[in-house]
């Protein structure tokens, strides 16, 4: 009976717990954006890779020097920089210069999310964070795409990939156009088919509808996920295209707008960033219609060929408001709104 | 016939945490020996403390009168075994402090025979007869809250209860003293309503049981006499179903007003076990000594299903059924909502209705590092009242109690734990609630 005279811990109630962390989620998002990398790889070879790698690693290195710098514990453990660095590195053309995109990857760590307090405290998505300043510094290289499939991608890496740092990269190949700027500057839409497959050219992660979708079913699956974002963005997109598609066929249809360019992963990836949007149900719906709304506009009155990005950048500022204005009725209450 | 009385009524949110009931779920209740001492502390319930009526060494019988209510709103108590008050003073209590109360030593050779009262009858007794009654056995609320039963009967002016809700719910894991309760003490169960119904005017019963345990349903379905309008009702597992106001919501579909009581839905929300002892004891006039108290956990070597006499010591208690070696932690009632201990010198009280004791393996498992809020919504999801735990939380490490209190709705939060449960972040959401919750209330009676 010895046992009964040990010291005996004491803890607040609830003792058990559902066993699902923080670096868990973080980690099963990796998982899940794994076959969408593959992919890219698949489709663009080296130099997609090499960009990749590249995205990851100064988005890893810096989040690490940083932590160090301020006297912190490094918080690269918790996987949500992997996330990040990896998003980031699949919203760049496959041969986007690998200086360009560790400065970016640089920018999208230190502006994006340190220096908001770290995980849990951006604004904004990070990843987004460092391809708009890339958009803005650099846009003719973030417009110029290497067509998917060429013959030699696994032998040779493009010359623009290799740029020397500040330099501004030389185009060898002829580069590709891609089905939204196809779509924005000639009226020809792609092939539903091979958007879905991901068939065409694009950034490196905006490409296979396919994998995009089975990896967030995963997360939906897994719980990691609110599914009520996607869908919200989706029928949003599908209810305004097919309404101004019916008005005039020029503008692209439904499953086009769905399927092309970045919406599928900005939906599934980038705009689920938990921290960067609301909190509650009908919040994140609302949300999700923002996003949606702001996609068609950009595409089809904008003059960028694409907007995933600014909407999303978009939708992340107005989250707190969202939150804040939507709250859920409070069990034996009759008001939805606050009052004080 | 367990299937005709489902229904896939239920409560919003909530969670569903493994139900670990299998240890003990079959095990019968059995009878625990009697302590070489026992420790009786004087405020068991919630209200105010009783008040000694036996000085200290007198000899005393079982059920004998030892403390008289003072007021309304507390209850007596009564000798737990025939034997001789030893000391009145202080005793250990499970909050770490001392608190008045008596140490009585059982005569060991004593038949135990239970002091019989004024018998209350179920027939012909007028409603304040049946609520004096109840007081008189100084029965509370067993399935932990310890709230005076008899207080909740008591229908104020200008308001109705129209149903009587069994609570034979049992959301908290490991716990399976009311499935056995209902297994076992049917009879007890039924005439416990019928004192009830009485006493609060109630034109009909429903027993909400959840569907882990449909063998007490069908049971408690197949006695119920003739002509009585009671009803059972099974319900889907979920945490934290065995709260009022959430029983209240998925029998009835109506909602306890915010800072309301039960009967401000026209309910009233009695345990089945509490049932039980209404059933067993008024008859007799009998006050309790005893209750029924799930002892497991994977500390624990003889996991059961006890009837143990109220005061006994919980070292007694562990030492009776025996512990591992690597035992690291004990906590009274369910792993969502029990307070753990650290001093097994304290004893079984009305209000305990288990005893789980976790080993270093458990504690092993738990994960210690906590991470910031990452606004991920397992916690809005799982709030039973719609609260925003998050936020909340957010609120509480700022110190904002007022805008808490004032726009997030904090002191209706019933503290059932389930935003910790879920929070990948291991944020302690529910502790942070229970203490601004304590600091509002302190600031609001100083002002």
């Amino acid at each position: 009976m010895s046992s009964l005279n040990k010291t005996l811990e004491i803890k607040t109630s609830p003792h058990i717990a559902r066993g699902v962390s923080t670096d868990m989620i973080m980690r099963n998002v990796v998982y899940a954006l794994i076959p969408v990398s593959i992919f890219a790889v698949y489709a663009f070879g080296l130099s997609a890779l090499l960009v990749l790698i590249t995205a990851v690693v100064s988005c890893v290195l810096t989040e690490h020097l940083l932590c160090v710098l301020t006297h912190k514990q490094s918080t690269v453990g918790d996987w949500s920089i992997t996330i990040t660095g990896l998003l980031f590195g699949l919203t760049l053309p496959p041969n986007f210069p690998l200086w360009m995109v560790f400065f970016g990857g640089v920018i999208a760590v230190a502006l994006g999310k340190f220096i908001f307090g770290g995980l849990g405290y951006n604004t904004f998505n990070p990843a987004l964070v460092g391809r708009a300043v890339l958009q803005a510094s650099f846009p003719v290289a973030i417009t110029t795409w290497h067509p998917a499939f060429s013959t030699d991608r696994f032998s040779t890496i493009a010359s623009s990939t290799l740029t020397f740092p500040f330099m501004e990269p030389v185009y060898d190949t002829v580069s590709g156009a891609t089905p939204l700027s196809v779509m924005k500057f000639e009226h020809i839409a792609a092939k539903t088919s091979d958007l879905f497959m991901g068939l065409t050219t694009g950034s490196s992660g905006e490409t296979s509808a396919l994998l995009i979708l089975l990896g967030g079913a995963y997360l939906v699956y897994r719980k990691m996920m609110n599914w009520r974002i996607p869908a919200s963005i989706f029928l949003s997109v599908a209810i305004l295209s097919g309404i101004l598609h019916t008005i005039n066929s020029q503008y692209p249809a439904p499953d086009f707008m769905l399927l092309s360019g970045g919406l599928m992963l900005g939906a599934v990836f980038m705009a689920t960033d938990m921290v960067a949007s609301p909190i509650t149900p009908i919040g994140v719906w609302i949300y999700g219609a923002l996003i949606g709304t702001m996609i068609v506009v950009i595409r089809v009155w904008g003059g960028l060929p694409e907007g995933v990005m600014y909407a999303i950048l978009f939708a992340n500022a107005f989250s707190p408001q969202i939150d804040n204005l939507i709250r859920p009725r409070v069990y034996g209450t009759s008001s939805r709104w606050s009052r004080t | 016939m367990a299937l005709s009385l489902f229904s896939n009524k239920t409560f919003k949110h909530g969670v569903h945490p493994p139900e670990t009931k299998d240890a003990t779920s079959k095990m019968p209740i059995r009878r625990f020996p009697f302590a070489p001492v026992m420790i009786i502390p004087l405020a068991q319930h919630i209200g105010a403390p009783s008040v000694p009526v036996v000085k200290e060494g007198q000899e005393v019988t079982r059920g004998q009168l030892i403390a008289k209510a003072t007021g309304f709103v507390s209850v007596p108590m009564h000798a737990p075994a025939s034997g001789i008050i030893r000391k009145i003073g202080n005793v250990p209590h499970m909050s770490g402090k001392m608190v008045p109360g008596f140490y009585l030593e059982p005569f060991p050779s004593s038949g135990q025979e239970v002091n019989e009262g004024t018998p209350v009858n179920p027939e012909t007794a007028t409603p304040d007869e049946i609520i004096a009654g109840i007081q008189n056995a100084g029965i509370v609320g067993l399935g932990g809250a310890a709230f005076p039963t008899h207080v909740k009967l008591k229908v104020p002016e200008g308001k109705t209860i129209d149903t009587l809700i069994i609570n034979g719910v049992e959301c908290e894991p490991y716990l399976t003293t009311d499935h056995r309760v209902m297994l076992e003490q049917g009879p007890d169960i039924m005439m416990g309503i019928k004192y009830l119904m009485r006493a609060t005017g109630a034109e009909k019963t429903i027993i909400g049981i959840e569907a882990n345990k449909p063998d007490a349903a069908e049971y408690l379905n197949s006695i119920i006499p003739a002509g009585m309008p009671v009803s059972v009702k099974l319900i889907p597992v979920k945490y934290p179903q065995g709260a009022e106001k959430m029983l209240i919501t998925a029998l009835l579909g109506r909602e306890v007003p915010s800072g309301g009581l039960p009967i401000d839905a026209h309910a009233v929300v009695v345990n089945v076990a509490t049932t039980a002892e209404i059933g067993r004891l008024l008859p007799h006039g009998r006050g309790i000594q005893e209750r029924v108290i799930t002892i497991t956990g994977p500390g624990v070597k003889k996991k059961g299903n006890y009837l143990i006499p109220i005061g006994t010591p919980m070292r007694f208690v562990l030492e009776t059924v025996g512990v591992e070696d690597n035992i690291s932690e004990v906590f009274l009632g369910g792993p969502m909502m029990g307070p753990s201990i650290s001093n097994l010198d304290i004893p079984i009280v009305k209000g305990t209705s288990g005893v789980v004791v976790f080993t270093d393996n458990e504690a092993k498992k738990r994960k210690e590092k906590i991470y910031p809020c990452i606004k991920c919504g397992a916690c809005v999801d799982a709030c039973p009242i719609f609260l925003n735990p998050s936020k909340l939380g957010i609120l509480a490490k700022a110190e904002e109690y007022d805008t808490m209190v004032g726009q997030y709705h904090l002191m209706d939060c019933f503290e059932c734990g389930s935003c910790t449960y879920v929070c990948p972040s291991n944020i302690p959401l529910v502790q942070y609630f229970r203490m601004s919750k304590g600091i509002v209330r302190k600031r609001s009676v100083k002002n």
